[in-house]
């Protein structure tokens, strides 16, 4: 029996490099939320809410705002050139 | 001026958080993309050494044991060698795969420096709890990278590697200087704070 195989590389590339181009996208969006959602569950990790009486640090350092920071940083940075490739790459 | 030490993990946190997302976009686009182009290769081996790099002050100005003072040194030491080591590989200095086991050496010694500096037990407190589960984390974690040397193309291995770095991140940003873990709090430990 024979099985006509001439179009199934390509295309099951493609479909690698849909879902690749969708997880890259997201890793952002989804690490921005996860600081979001940080924020709200303890809203006194922010510190620039009651800023009064607090110290250098305490102002400089707020988790919530550094995994939101992340997220942006990284979607802006790594994720946006990387989906272009995607993109050239036929995905 | 010195930072709290929570303020110092937290800090870490950001940045290996930053090298989780980065290894973890890696192992879905695979390697080959991910390095298409130049200044993308060498970020994460640029991003691991200047960590080591940073860890560096750590020992001089946390000095509060002996033991904290060895454990920051080998983890600076140790992380700068996975860095420069992933570097040269990336620039064609060095050839030989094998300079990809500084990654899983990196892992294990910094994985036993967090377990064996934290002399108290695993429910003393929140940060006692985390510097255990952090050393076990990074311990078994260097599997993936040791396994990866032998198969470098599976892509279980690269999002196994990605998961430990990114839980590495979290773990950090979940450290407090004196707080409950499970509802468990040393009384010697002090007066804990949100």
């Amino acid at each position: 029996m024979a099985i006509d195989v001439r179009h199934s590389a390509p295309a099951e590339t493609s479909a690698h490099g849909t879902r690749a181009a969708k997880v890259v996208s997201a890793i952002g969006p989804l690490t921005v939320l996860a600081g979001v959602i940080w924020a709200l569950l303890q809203p006194y990790r922010i510190t620039l809410l009651d800023p009064h009486g607090q110290g250098l640090w305490w102002l400089a350092v707020q988790p919530p705002l550094l995994v939101v920071a992340v997220g942006v940083a990284f979607h802006l940075v790594v994720a946006r050139p990387l989906l272009e490739d995607l993109e050239a790459n036929g995905g | 001026m010195k930072p709290p030490a929570e303020h110092v993990h937290w800090l870490f946190a950001t940045g290996f958080l930053f090298l989780g997302l980065c290894l973890v976009a890696e192992a879905v686009v695979g390697r080959e993309l991910w390095r298409r182009r130049r200044w993308r290769a060498y970020l994460w081996p640029g991003l691991a050494l200047t960590i080591g790099v940073l860890i560096m002050p750590l020992s001089v100005f946390f000095t509060a044991s002996t033991l904290h003072m060895l454990a920051h040194w080998s983890w600076a030491q140790v992380a700068m060698l996975a860095g420069a080591a992933q570097l040269a590989l990336v620039h064609g200095r060095l050839r030989n795969r094998l300079w990809e086991l500084t990654v899983p050496l990196a892992l294990v010694v910094s994985g036993a420096a967090f377990s064996f500096h934290e002399p108290r037990e695993w429910l003393y407190s929140r940060a006692a709890f985390l510097h255990h589960a952090t050393g076990w984390v990074l311990i078994v974690g260097a599997v993936f990278p040791l396994v990866a040397v032998l198969r470098p193309s599976s892509r279980t291995l690269s999002v196994g590697y990605a998961a430990t770095v990114v839980v590495l991140a979290v773990l950090l940003f979940a450290d407090r200087d004196v707080a409950p873990v499970f509802g468990h709090l040393s009384p010697l430990a002090g007066t804990p704070h949100r």
